[in-house]
């Protein structure tokens, strides 16, 4: 039997934002840490780091190798391109590119994904049978083939792709955020906040956001690696980023021309970032879910 | 059962509304679809006659009937580059496609279950962290770097394979591989944990008080219930392989439907894009409808829980 202090005692709520808390510091990704704020910090100050203009070249320096090699000078450290143009300095503000793309689309993807999530999963209904069929329906479509289609069909252009990479990734986040809520709905601390009078849209904002924003957080830093690998496809295929801005996958397609004479420093270097950015956003990825999200594990 | 499959086939039919509606509200909202019907550097009159013939004019309503009309009885339009139907094109390249997921698929099966088998039978040892670290970079390096640094090294430094084309063995090689590992990851992750299940189930436990030897426990028993869902994964992975060669086709110019796809967006070949697309995604919406209605015929489970 209870006793009256037990019934008094109000249902525990979760602290707003425990994930801060909560985080042991126990095998933290350190170097892969570092690698993602040294490639956020070369991207912030690209134009004090970089030592040329990454979009203007001159042809007589074109295909210079690296400096350690015969032929390569101390004037481009990295080589340069087919316009003579420095690859370091590309690499800098590819960076840029890589980092603005993928932060602005995760968060696109997340905002919307986690809103519909809430929404569908607390309002319930017919809201929630829509919201449900369009992500279904929109996840048995290859992701891949869609995002080149859009790209395709609107043109180049950086804030086109961080559109496209939203409209296409949003639903991973409405599936998983929709399955908190339901459990979430069904807690002590919701009712209360029903039977104290709040309002549907109180009780989405102030008491279930800051509970799912752990899964939102996790998989959004799962997201990036996706979302920097899609960019640099994108790219690669002539419909992401423009020409003559510097992305890596552009890079990457311009480089592939003069693959077969050996001039390897074109390709390899900007897949090494890439594979850098990406590798270090998956194990941090990985460590905050296990950290995070128990219920994530399993993905 | 049959409720399921009703309610199944019905996702299906609306996955592919959806897509069709997609594509035809996308071309038609980002700029004249007559612009991307007519060779670039088309007269305004050529423009004007587009308009006209293809009813562009009319309500949105009835020119999403007209364009159903035409994609339901196999007219996807004519490929301006190749001057022959994009249907026909596709279905040339089709074969190409199949083979070259056909053999990134037996890579990845053949790399991925031996490597997440010895992973979870040596959990936490040398295996295990090999295996993952082999999982993490294959899901971290984009497919068509991995192809370009293999053709600078086996084409270009070596001189032992093909960097380009199809037609023997040998071309397949190295497009195969590019493809096949970041799918090999998925496989060895998944062939890890459902080994680990099975491996601390009661019948695996009793195969052991038995006194078998362990080699046999795995082999035999926990290595056949191990490898359904795997298999499962394989059989979706497969059809996405198709779209997803889309840049190791470029790469190797191995003349699939990836790199018809690409041709088309290169060559502003318009029909070619939209009828690809299309196809791609139709294929994909019908096999994941396939894969789930056998998986429910296996597993009643799965039925009834929906």
């Amino acid at each position: 039997m209870s006793t009256s202090a037990e019934v008094l005692t109000l249902p525990s709520r979760q602290p707003r934002f425990a994930f801060i808390r909560g985080l042991r510091f126990s095998g933290f990704p350190l170097i892969p840490t570092a690698i993602l704020l040294g490639i956020a910090l070369v991207a912030v100050f690209a134009n004090q780091l970089a030592p040329h203009n990454p979009e203007v070249g001159s042809l007589a320096a074109r295909f210079k190798p690296p400096f350690w090699e015969t032929g390569g000078t101390m004037k481009y450290l990295l080589g340069t391109d087919q316009l003579g143009r420095d690859v370091l300095s590309r690499l800098i503000f590819g960076a840029r590119v890589s980092m603005v793309v993928s932060i602005t689309a995760v968060l696109f993807a997340g905002v919307v994904g986690t809103t519909l999530g809430i929404i569908s999963g607390y309002v319930g209904g017919w809201v929630d049978q829509v919201i449900m069929r369009l992500v279904d329906t929109w996840l048995a479509l290859p992701a891949l083939t869609f995002a080149i289609f859009l790209a395709a069909i609107v043109g180049p252009s950086m804030w086109n792709i961080v559109i496209i990479l939203g409209i296409t990734y949003w639903t991973r986040y409405a599936r998983v955020i929709r399955g908190e809520v339901l459990s979430l709905k069904e807690r002590e601390f919701v009712r209360l906040a029903i039977v104290a009078g709040c309002s549907k849209w109180t009780i989405m904002i102030r008491h279930i956001l800051p509970n799912v924003i752990n899964s939102a957080i996790v998989l959004g830093t799962l997201m990036v690696g996706v979302v920097i690998i899609t960019e640099a496809t994108l790219s690669f295929l002539g419909v992401g980023v423009p020409p003559p801005q510097p992305a890596w996958g552009l890079m990457l397609s311009d480089g592939k021309q003069s693959l077969m004479v050996g001039r390897w420093w074109l390709t390899v270097l900007p897949g090494c970032c890439i594979m850098l950015m990406v590798l270090s956003a998956n194990i941090l990825g990985d460590w905050l879910r296990v950290k995070l999200d128990p219920q994530l594990r399993q993905l | 059962m049959k409720q399921f499959i009703i309610k199944r086939v019905s996702y299906c039919l609306l996955s592919l509304f959806l897509l069709s509606l997609t594509i035809f509200f996308f071309v038609r909202v980002t700029g004249d679809p007559a612009a991307l019907l007519v060779e670039p550097g088309a007269s305004p009159d050529d423009i004007a006659a587009i308009h006209h013939q293809f009813g562009l004019d009319r309500p949105l309503v009835v020119q999403y009937a007209l364009f159903m009309q035409s994609v339901l009885t196999g007219d996807l339009g004519q490929s301006f580059y190749y001057r022959t139907p994009v249907l026909e094109l596709y279905w040339s390249r089709l074969p190409y496609s199949v083979m070259l997921a056909t053999a990134a698929m037996t890579f990845s099966l053949l790399l991925g279950i031996p490597s997440g088998i010895l992973a979870a039978v040596r959990v936490g040892r040398f295996w295990d962290s090999a295996g993952k670290v082999f999982a993490l970079l294959g899901l971290s390096l984009p497919s068509f770097w991995v192809g370009l640094v293999l053709i600078l090294v086996f084409s270009v430094y070596l001189g032992w394979l093909p960097s380009s084309g199809a037609g023997t063995p040998l071309h397949l090689l190295m497009p195969a591989f590019a493809l096949g590992w970041y799918f090999a990851a998925s496989h060895m992750r998944l062939t890890r944990s459902s080994m680990l299940e099975v491996l601390g189930s009661e019948y695996v436990k009793l195969a052991r008080l038995k006194g078998l030897p362990e080699a046999l426990v795995i082999a035999k028993h926990a290595f056949k219930n191990a490898l359904i869902p795997v298999l499962t994964l394989a059989g979706i992975n497969f059809v996405i392989m198709i779209s997803v060669a889309v840049v190791v086709e470029t790469v190797f110019a191995w003349p699939g439907v990836g790199r018809l796809l690409y041709e088309g967006i290169a060559f502003r070949d318009f029909p070619v894009v939209q009828g690809t697309v299309l196809m791609l995604g139709a294929m994909t919406v019908t096999v994941n409808m396939i894969v789930d209605i056998l998986y429910a015929v296996i597993d009643p489970r799965i039925r009834l829980g929906s």
